[in-house]
């Protein structure tokens, strides 16, 4: 054999000389004609104009001339479709021959065939393959309908190959199982509401008795179709976890990490304290060990899907640390990955072993796995706070190295170790310092400015440190130059006598002669505060800094989550939903992990809903940032910062109170304008350069936050509802409710943590409403929130800010900001919190508003089921400040006449009918803006109900 | 799933180029020539993704295979599939070169159609494949109506791996059992991490559809068994090994071995893997090697090598190679071995020390002077580790084969007319030492 020969053909008559071979008596010639096209083709030659030639070889007895032929068809057919008919005949005689394998051939053959005309002609033979006798055509066939549906979706409806194709997961042939649900789960993909495969507990038995029979690539497609299905309870997930257990010790990765995906996401379902909830933990460990002596190609794969499950349930593989350990020879792409899963898996109880390692991975020669090694190191002082001092003084020995990528890297983590421990660790300083010219990036000049700048008391010669800087500021990249700003303002607030020139110097450079707007904002932020109030400065730029997260890099909570439902697949290896790299509809599906449903419960809800809480009770979240931007341009909201909060984020300004305190006054050197601006403390206005210095602390004073909560003397409040659903906001949950105690109306929060991450930096915002509802203060979150605690939080609020007429009317849209996100929601507030205490209107003044207001505006309406009498109602709604004017009895009932006035100064009048024995009582509301009336009357039930 | 499929070689022209859906261009084979093979940087990452189309390749020798799809694929599937076609085109023809892909291109497409269907892999086991394509083209055109229906239900079939009909004058079989022991040990002895990975090869010339039964030491079954004679419990409880995971050919039965832990299975003829396992305890790690390098001045190293033997005197260890690397501005080397032939290798960087043979319990020393050239390099030698191979005749792990038996039903011969063979063989991983 030596068909290499057919690859030599360059001559320049080649097609000519083709054709007459093709067109030769002797089979042998013929044959070789053919595979030298095939050769060509390969190659990437157009050999499309032999088209007819070819297909005339088609009639033959020798299959394998039938089948390069049909090889070239496949390629060519599209390019020429009129003559790609000639074919068709041949094509339905070998679907009724007596070879199952010709047969199953031509099946194949056709499907591949992306010809409108041809595809017509392929639905009888194909209806007659899906009931052949012979397995291998009817798995074939199986195969096909997915060909079919790809080009002609429609036609393959009409049909009716897909009830075909359904009934094919009950054949006898553990093969044509696997196909026809591979092929199933491909067209339920691009279908994603159909419930073409109505999985139910019979069809997940007759795969999972399929699945003991299959080939290998069967089990897989099997596994990943299982994974699909929600079982109804804790039992029956338990039950295929039970018949899926024996896959993890299959030869086939790919057969173990479909079983790992069904595994973690029906564990989901388990109680934690069922027995066999330990027990598959401990078996999942040992394959995904096991995974990692595979080839390097599917350890990468193995590794990448076992960062995902480690951040999921790091208690599976807490004790492997050491399978984890970087070989000399591993390729490039798995050191990588296993640094990645070490760090995560660090503790207490391993930290010296990593060290240990770490170390000797910092001398390799691969520069990118050096740094991150190096990286490495910052990250276990962080996270295990006993190995610091050990993690310190390791950088330090690096540092002698003088490797110049190494030591920059060292001194990016020392910065934040310094964050985490600050005063700690000051006597490596000057080590730092003597590496300060060969700093050649940014991010390690960022961070040994920031350094500088932090302890310049410490530091004797800091003034000339940071100057030497200075010199060539405008080359230096924005980072730098941010740091660079904030260090000496720094040291000017610590050491102010001999660095004013300095100062002055830098606030120029940065106002005057840069473009880069968060640069110029951040210098005249500075400079108004400087020359305003330097005391007020040193509490801003010297504030105490927010704890740093231990954990980097984790995977957004709900994401996480997606992605264990595509473990195996590209989107696990990517880290990323299918949707970021996948075209068109086709695979976008959002999955999500099942929800806890224990037996008991579902006996009587059998339909829970798989994602979530029934809908009716789903908050209102606004969805759409764009809408709303307009009104939020006003809000002032800090970026969103992720990770460890790096020294650089640029200063967001109140926009309205800049513009207002005059620009103008500051480019003056005027500052005397702004003194004088009503600052109404805009939330986390300006969180200068070191993030979340909390500038409005000294407010809080104002409003006195711990008076009156608990002692609830005031109007009726609501039970909280669950305002924002930590799906919705990166794992923060928010539910509230709104009160009112004398005179002062708050709104009473409270912030669960549902994330991995530590949350920081929490603002609210309102956006305009009808009332002009707005925080008096802004939110104070103390402490940051640690994952899965919950803080309780009362927000004052006042009427004073700007007002938009909602729909409805007491619809109040809401931004939360933390370190991670802004979100936003809306919610619905009683209209009873805005009723004032001057509420009570004189008798005279009544009747005559009550006469002079349209009877137009009169609205009325029955409140149902409120058996109290008028004694009783008058005195709960007068706690809720609806004062009763006066009272008559006119035919045994009892007519009380009351009135009440909102914030913005609107009075409504009511008269309430109550008849004694009667649960039903008639409100009369009568009010010059008539469209409250509905809303008043709301309140009113709501207080007379409770 | 996968989209199509190509072979390229060492200079990015296709070989084989086969596409499967229709969303894979011929624009995607120069994408990948251009992104990955020709790439300035060396890629990083066996998976890549350029412009919305992910691929995913591997390489033997020069040559580079790689599978191509724009959805969102099971990528493990993806390279367990692509690491068979190499196993079935090496069953096929050999070595994978390319010579022999131009050689057989036509086979390879043949079986490209067969094993991969609209980019589903389809049965790829090569003994099946092999009943209806062959090199000399398809046999299947003149055979039976029986035969035909023989060959579909064993490509179909719940026993792909085995066709009915097999006979053998002599029964026999062969199980060797392969250890890899693999060591990362610090400069001062300290184990930093060790385990086997071992594989039960076996080669099976056995009549008819012959059901198997395997059985050795593992701890958890012989604690099982021990508990109704603790006389057994305390003679065999010392030689069990706990085995940390194990895999299986896919003609184990699976659902069997997970309740009852035994191994059973209809093996197919001729050679395969029967099962993979990993131990991490109690291993018998058969040499010892310490490391003691000194740096005299600027321009010069000392390293003394001891390496010990440790297992029984009367086994002989064979192929024992010590590699200790040099650092790279080394300009001379002087060696004194006791034991073997030592040869500094400045293309490879290292001292190579072979010995032939080596009993157990027995100690040898290396002694080099390294001189180095002068250099102002701040960057320092990395010092990678001293690595070392051997070939052993007993297992590291202390896996010993306890019976496999064998049942054959429909056929008269027993357990006891097949001639069985049992061989160990123990060989270094990656065995290194830290210096």
């Amino acid at each position: 054999m030596t068909d290499s020969k057919y690859f030599t053909t360059t001559k320049k008559g080649e097609i000519f000389e083709l054709k007459a071979e093709l067109n030769s008596d002797k089979k042998e010639k013929k044959k070789e004609a053919v595979k030298k096209v095939i050769a060509s083709m390969t190659v990437g030659k157009d050999v499309s104009a032999l088209f007819p030639d070819v297909v005339n070889c088609m009639q033959t007895d020798n299959l394998e001339l039938k089948k390069l032929v049909y090889l070239y068809l496949m390629n060519y057919a599209k390019s020429q479709p009129d003559m790609a008919i000639m074919a068709v005949n041949t094509f339905v005689k070998d679907c009724e021959d007596p070879n199952p394998l010709i047969r199953a051939l031509a099946v194949r053959t056709m499907g591949c065939i992306r010809v409108d005309k041809i595809t017509e002609y392929l639905c009888e033979p194909l209806r007659k393959c899906l009931k052949d006798e012979d397995p291998y055509v009817r798995k074939t066939a199986a195969v096909c309908v997915a060909k079919l549906h790809d080009i002609n979706a429609q036609l393959v409806e009409d049909q009716g190959f897909l009830d075909t194709l359904k009934d094919l997961i009950s054949d006898s042939n553990p093969m044509v199982v696997a196909n026809a649900v591979a092929a199933l789960s491909e067209i339920a993909e691009s279908h994603p509401s159909s419930n073409l495969l109505d999985l139910n507990p019979q069809s997940i038995n007759k795969l999972l008795t399929a699945l003991n029979e299959c080939t290998e690539w069967g089990q897989i497609f099997i596994l990943d179709c299982l994974a699909n299905y929600t079982p109804k309870d804790d039992r029956e997930a338990q039950s295929i976890c039970e018949r899926v257990t024996p896959r993890l010790s299959h030869a086939n990765s790919a057969v173990v990490l479909s079983a790992v995906k069904v595994l973690m996401k029906f564990m989901e379902m388990l109680s934690k304290d069922l027995d066999y909830y330990g027990t598959l933990l401990k078996k999942l460990a040992p394959p995904l060990v096991t995974l990692l002596s595979a080839e390097p190609e599917l350890q990468y794969v193995a590794l990448r899907n076992i960062n995902l499950i480690v951040q999921k349930r790091p208690e599976i593989l807490k004790h492997e640390m050491k399978v984890f350990f970087v070989k000399y020879n591993d390729p490039i792409y798995v050191k990588l990955e296993k640094l990645d899963i070490m760090i995560r898996l660090a503790s207490q109880a391993n930290i010296a072993q990593v060290l240990a390692e770490l170390k000797e991975y910092a001398t390799e020669v691969d520069v990118d796995f050096v740094r991150k090694a190096v990286r490495a190191i910052g990250r276990c002082a962080i996270k295990v706070e006993q190995s610091a001092e050990r993690c310190v003084s390791t950088l330090l020995d690096l540092i002698q190295t003088k490797v110049n990528y190494v030591v920059q890297e060292a001194i990016v983590v020392i910065k934040d170790i310094f964050r985490k421990y600050p005063n700690k660790y000051e006597s490596v300083i000057a080590t730092l310092c003597e590496n300060l010219d060969s700093l050649d990036e940014p991010e390690a000049r960022a961070a040994m400015i920031w350094i500088v700048g932090e302890y310049a008391e410490r530091i004797d010669n800091a003034d000339e440190l940071l100057e030497s800087f200075l010199e060539g500021f405008h080359d230096e990249s924005t980072q730098v130059q941010l740091q660079l700003l904030t260090a000496i303002v720094k040291l000017f607030l610590k050491k102010p006598t001999e660095t004013q020139e300095l100062v002055q110097q830098v606030l120029s450079l940065a106002t005057q002669d840069s473009d880069n707007p968060d640069l110029r904002d951040r210098g005249y932020i500075y400079w108004r505060l400087l020359s305003t109030d330097p005391v007020a400065a040193k509490e801003v730029v010297l504030a105490e800094k927010p704890l740093i997260s231990e954990e980097t890099d984790l995977i957004e909570p709900t994401l996480l989550d997606e992605l264990i439902c595509y473990i195996g697949t590209l989107a696990s290896v990517y880290h990323k939903p299918p949707s970021a790299f996948v075209e068109g509809g086709r695979g976008v599906v959002h999955k999500s992990l099942p929800p806890r449903t224990a037996s008991s419960e579902s006996a009587e809800s059998p339909e829970t809903a798989p994602t979530g809480a029934p809908p009716g009770e789903q908050p209102d979240v606004i969805p759409a940032q764009g809408d709303l931007l307009g009104d939020l341009l006003n809000l002032d909201l800090g970026p969103p910062v992720s990770g460890p909060p790096l020294a650089t984020s640029s200063v967001q300004m109140g926009a309205v109170d800049l513009l207002g305190g005059g620009l103008d006054s500051l480019m003056g050197d005027e500052p005397e304008g702004i003194g004088g601006t009503n600052f109404v403390a805009p939330p986390t206005a300006a969180v200068p350069a070191n993030l979340g210095a909390p500038i409005g602390s000294g407010l809080s004073d104002l409003f006195d936050l711990t008076s009156g909560v608990g002692t609830l003397s005031g109007s009726y409040v609501a039970p909280k509802a669950v305002w924002l659903p930590a799906m919705k906001a990166k794992g923060l949950e928010i539910s509230g409710t709104f009160t009112r105690q004398v005179g002062s109306i708050s709104m009473d929060l409270q912030l669960t943590n549902k994330a991995l991450q530590v949350m920081t930096d929490f603002a609210i915002q309102f956006n305009r409403n009808s009332f002009g509802l707005a925080p008096a203060a802004p939110l104070q979150v103390h402490a940051p929130l640690s994952p899965n605690q919950t803080v309780e939080i009362s927000l004052p609020l006042s009427t004073v800010g700007s007002v938009m007429k909602m729909e409805p009317l007491n619809n109040l849209q809401v931004a939360v900001k933390n370190n991670i996100d802004v979100f936003y929601f809306s919610t619905l507030y009683p209209l009873h919190i805005l009723f004032v205490e001057d509420g009570k209107m004189d008798r005279q003044m009544f009747l005559a508003t009550w006469k002079d207001i349209p009877n137009e505006n009169e609205a009325q309406f029955q409140i149902r089921d409120c058996p109290l009498n008028a004694e009783a109602a008058s005195s709960k709604l007068q706690s809720s400040n609806i004062f009763t004017v006066a009272k008559r009895n006119v035919e045994g009932q009892d007519m009380l006449y009351q009135s009440l006035k909102l914030t913005n100064g609107i009075w409504v009048l009511a008269e309430l009918r109550i008849q004694p024995g009667n649960p039903s009582c008639t409100l009369s509301l009568k009010c010059r803006a008539p469209e409250v009336s509905q809303h008043v009357y709301q309140a009113y039930e709501t207080i007379l109900k409770n | 799933m996968i989209g199509g499929l190509f072979i390229y070689n060492h200079k990015g022209e296709v070989l084989i180029s086969r596409v499967y859906r229709d969303d894979i261009g011929r624009n995607a084979v120069d994408a990948f020539r251009v992104n990955v093979i020709h790439a300035r940087q060396q890629v990083r990452s066996p998976v890549t993704n350029i412009a919305r189309t992910s691929f995913f390749h591997v390489k033997r020798s020069n040559i580079w295979l790689a599978a191509v799809t724009k959805q969102n694929v099971n990528a493990a599937m993806v390279f367990e599939f692509l690491y068979k076609m190499c196993d079935v085109m090496a069953a096929y023809f050999g070595k994978i070169s390319e010579e022999n892909i131009k050689n057989n291109f036509v086979l390879i497409y043949e079986l490209l159609d067969e094993i991969l269907d609209f980019g589903y892999p389809q049965n790829s086991e090569t003994g099946a494949l092999k009943t209806f394509i062959t090199q000399q083209g398809i046999k299947s055109q003149h055979q039976t109506k029986e035969e035909q229906s023989q060959i579909t239900s064993q490509v179909t079939g719940q026993i792909g791996w085995r066709r009915e009909g097999i006979k053998y004058r002599r029964n026999e079989l062969f199980l060797d059992v392969l250890e890899s022991v693999n060591l990362l040990m610090s400069p001062q002895g300290q184990v930093l991490s060790a385990h086997v990975s071992g594989r039960v090869v076996m080669k099976s010339y056995l009549s008819g559809m012959p059901e198997c039964k395997f059985g050795m030491n593992d701890k958890i079954v012989i604690e099982k068994q021990g508990k109704g004679t603790a006389d057994e419990t305390s003679k065999s409880g010392k030689q069990s090994i706990a085995i940390d995971d194990c895999t299986f050919h896919q003609c184990v039965r699976l659902s069997k071995f997970d309740s009852e832990r035994s191994i059973s299975f209809i093996p197919p003829d001729g050679e395969f893997e029967l099962m993979r396992y990993r131990t991490t305890k109690d291993i018998i790690l058969p040499f010892r090697v310490i490391p003691l390098v000194r740096e005299v001045g600027r321009t010069k190293l000392e390293v003394k090598v001891v390496i010990k033997s440790n297992f029984k005197p009367s086994l002989l260890a064979q192929k024992i190679e010590v590699r200790i690397p040099t650092p790279l501005n080394t300009s001379g080397v002087q060696v004194i071995c006791m034991k073997g032939k030592a040869k500094y290798k400045a293309s490879e960087n290292a001292i190579v020390w072979k010995i032939k043979r080596m009993a157990g319990m027995k100690e040898s020393q290396i002694n080099a002077e390294i001189e180095l050239l002068p250099t102002n390099d701040k960057k320092k030698w990395a010092r990678p580790p001293i690595s070392m191979n051997f070939e052993v005749p007993f297992a590291p792990s202390g896996l010993k084969v306890r019976y496999l038996k064998v049942f054959e039903p429909k056929l008269n011969y027993s357990d006891h007319d097949v001639i069985k063979w049992v061989r160990y063989i123990g060989r270094s991983g990656i065995y290194e030492t830290r210096c």
